[in-house]
């Protein structure tokens, strides 16, 4: 065995996960390993990190039951309402943890990539709290589509650099991020946007992350006294999935399911759902499926949603799906739509496009007829709030 | 946390294979590198670097992807390599997300992709080049194209072509394991980085995983080219050499005929040209006889540089 000589762990979920990336990063990640490591269990990170998470961030999120919902589809079904956060989304608790680690570590500026604008805005608006000078690599085609958030980005002082290489999107931003931080190891900390990337990342951002998980637990056992069926979240590169999943990985009774985006179809060529069709292939650092062609060039994901749109997955997913204690399913452009609207028009709750996969596969299965009755939680990862002006257009309409 | 080697990791990597003495490694690699049924009397990376030496120079390895600009061409300029003093190639195998590199890498790499270029083509470009060199040929390949040919398939497929050495810009010891396994069954050198940040702990355990020789990475960033040396990688190469038995060859930035005199004066046996040759290449896109005279000027001059006075 080739041991590696700083780090306790490779960061493996059975084959999946790993170190796969170029020896001027080996020692970064084994900082970054020794101060997560350090400071995961420390009382004052913690402290501090609780206290954003409650006051800036707004935690705890509510277990809210969507009545209407559940009368519609014949099951209970809770709402974990993690677009009720500040910056709309579940991407805050992450870029809170690892914002925090980065100022311990003293690092003096922050990287981030982004795809729809999501984690960079979580990064940007950590970074003016904690007044770390932040960066954030966003491909060209991304820019373009989003200009808002761009915009929301700079408001809060961060810096958005378009990439302009590859396909102009995520994973060029991401391979930019990487780029940038073998550059400048000793000055930047690079704050990776779910649970992807080589070892400690996997690991790290689920465990920023899995607050959703143990409150969702706490929540549920309070205002049910059981452990629900069924968990139901979306899966992109895995954070919030992962995030919920950690509190009921060892229940083994409860149902895990992950929905990624299907674009147009499993058999399109136009999708993101790499644990439904991709192969097993290291991309960014890990070991895990990636859509990929024959020789194992990386595909161009699509999906109407930004935050599915990328042809990696999280290693502990991975993991996950060959062990089959979660299941993973596709949801396509037209069904999140229906979700989306579904629980706009239902509960008053405008979901992300993302979390809206989550929706419309929780109607689905609560079409089953074994299903019925079930007490299923939807993890809500976000808020739609910035997916209008495209909802708009998909449905016709011009604002 | 143990953020030291422990007694124990000491222990499996003395008791590793990659341990045996330097001599005998040097043994397996000089009847080595002649492929599994390659006739060809092809230099090993040993003989070269003695060659070199003997010479009083240092070895002038450029870099081209395969492909590049397109299959013939990339094949030509190949030829003006080894017509004007490349003591050895590394063939960059095009992939889609080149973290390690640059703009310039990554810029071939797309040109060769859209051309059609595969891993299968890629060692038939080999197998063109070994048609009129005898010289040690490198290829560099992100590891993703290596595992999903399959490992084994794919050292045999490289051994088959007539290939010395693979570099995996993606691969660190750490999970190299199956990759060195079937560099050993098709006796392929199995090339290593080694940078600014690895620790002398961490490069006499590379050493003793590498063979062929190390390739020292002069810059703390991805390729491309550079205006300047810093003194650093002068540093960096008096370190490995103190650190480790084997040739060693720097890369990274190095761009001009200065700095390959700067790195073979440092004590360097060889260095490593990449993004300023494929600048030559980009910038003469429209013109390939220019290209070409251009590529022979320029390393022609890269390999004068390495002459020691
Ligand atoms: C609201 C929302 N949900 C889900 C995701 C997908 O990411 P992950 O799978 O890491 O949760 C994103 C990513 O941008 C998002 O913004």
């Amino acid at each position: 065995m080739i041991k590696v000589i700083k780090m306790i762990s490779k960061g493996k979920f059975g084959k999946y996960g790993g170190i796969f990336v170029p020896e001027l990063l080996i020692p970064a990640l084994e900082e970054l390993e020794i101060a997560f490591l350090k400071y995961k269990d420390d009382d004052k990170f913690n402290e501090e990190l609780d206290y954003y998470l409650k006051e800036f961030a707004g935690r705890p999120t509510s277990l809210y039951l969507a009545r209407n919902l559940s009368n519609k589809l014949g099951c209970k079904i809770y709402l974990k309402r993690e677009d009720m956060l500040h910056t709309g989304a579940h991407k805050i608790n992450n870029t809170l943890g690892q914002g925090l680690l980065a100022k311990y570590m003293g690092k003096k500026r922050l990287i981030a990539e982004t795809g729809a604008g999501q984690h960079g805005i979580a990064t940007a608006v950590v970074g003016a709290l904690l007044e770390i000078p932040t960066e954030v690599y966003m491909g060209s085609e991304d820019v373009e589509r989003q200009k808002l958030n761009v915009f929301r980005m700079e408001l809060s002082d961060a810096h958005v650099l378009p990439v302009y290489t590859g396909s102009c999107t995520l994973k060029d931003a991401i391979n930019q991020a990487f780029r940038d931080w073998i550059s400048n190891l000793d000055t930047t900390h690079y704050l990776i946007g779910s649970t992807m990337g080589p070892h400690p990342y996997p690991t790290m951002v689920k465990h920023f992350q899995s607050i959703i998980g143990r409150e969702t637990k706490e929540q549920i056992m309070e205002k049910e006294d059981e452990l629900p069926d069924t968990i139901i979240a979306c899966v992109g590169g895995g954070s919030n999935s992962i995030g919920i999943f950690s509190g009921f990985i060892d229940n083994k009774e409860v149902d895990l399911i992950g929905v990624e985006g299907g674009g147009e179809g499993l058999d399109s060529g136009k999708t993101g759902a790499t644990l439904s069709i991709g192969t097993q292939g290291v991309l960014h650092g890990s070991f895990s499926y990636v859509l990929q062609d024959y020789d194992g060039q990386i595909s161009e994901a699509h999906s109407v949603s930004a935050g599915l749109d990328y042809p990696g997955v999280g290693p502990e997913h991975s993991y996950l799906k060959d062990t089959e204690r979660a299941k993973y399913v596709a949801i396509n452009n037209q069904e999140a739509l229906r979700g989306f609207k579904l629980l706009s028009q239902y509960e008053g709750i405008i979901p992300a496009l993302e979390s809206a996969h989550a929706i419309a596969y929780a109607e689905k299965y609560a079409q089953i007829n074994e299903n019925k009755g079930k007490t299923i939680v939807v993890n809500l990862s976000g808020r739609g709030d910035k997916d209008m002006f495209l909802a708009a257009q998909k449905m016709g309409l011009k604002l | 946390m143990n953020n030291h080697l422990s007694s124990e990791n000491q222990k499996e990597m003395n008791n590793h294979p990659s341990s045996e003495n330097q001599k005998e490694r040097d043994y397996n690699q000089s009847s080595a590198s002649t492929g599994i049924e390659n006739n060809l009397d092809i230099e090993s990376y040993q003989e070269m670097f003695r060659r070199v030496k003997k010479q009083g120079e240092g070895a002038f390895i450029p870099f081209i992807v395969a492909g590049d600009p397109d299959f013939e061409t990339s094949l030509e300029i190949v030829r003006k390599f080894t017509e004007n003093g490349a003591d050895a190639l590394e063939i960059g195998f095009a992939f889609s997300d080149p973290v390690a590199d640059g703009p310039t890498v990554q810029e071939a790499d797309t040109r060769a992709l859209k051309t059609g270029m595969t891993t299968k083509s890629g060692f038939e470009f080999i197998k063109k080049i070994r048609e009129f060199t005898s010289i040690p040929i490198g290829i560099l390949v992100y590891y993703n194209l290596i595992y999903k040919m399959g490992i084994d398939e794919f050292y045999k497929n490289a051994a088959e072509s007539g290939v010395n050495g693979i570099l995996s810009a993606d691969l660190p010891p750490e999970e190299a394991e199956p990759a060195v396994a079937s560099a050993r069954k098709y006796q392929i050198d199995q090339i290593f980085m080694v940078a600014q940040t690895t620790s002398n702990e961490r490069l006499q355990v590379i050493n003793k995983l590498c063979s062929g020789f190390l390739y020292v990475v002069a810059v703390m960033g991805v390729t491309g080219a550079r205006s300047k040396l810093k003194q650093s990688t002068v540093k960096l190469v008096e370190r490995v050499n103190g650190h480790s038995d084997l040739p060693i060859a720097v890369g990274f930035g190095i761009s001009k005929p200065e700095h390959v005199k700067e790195v073979v004066d440092a004590g360097s046996d060889g260095a490593i040209v990449a993004s300023a040759l494929l600048n030559i290449i980009s910038d003469n896109l429209q013109d390939k006889e220019l290209m070409l005279a251009r590529i022979a000027e320029f390393s022609k001059e890269l390999k004068n540089a390495t002459k020691r006075r």
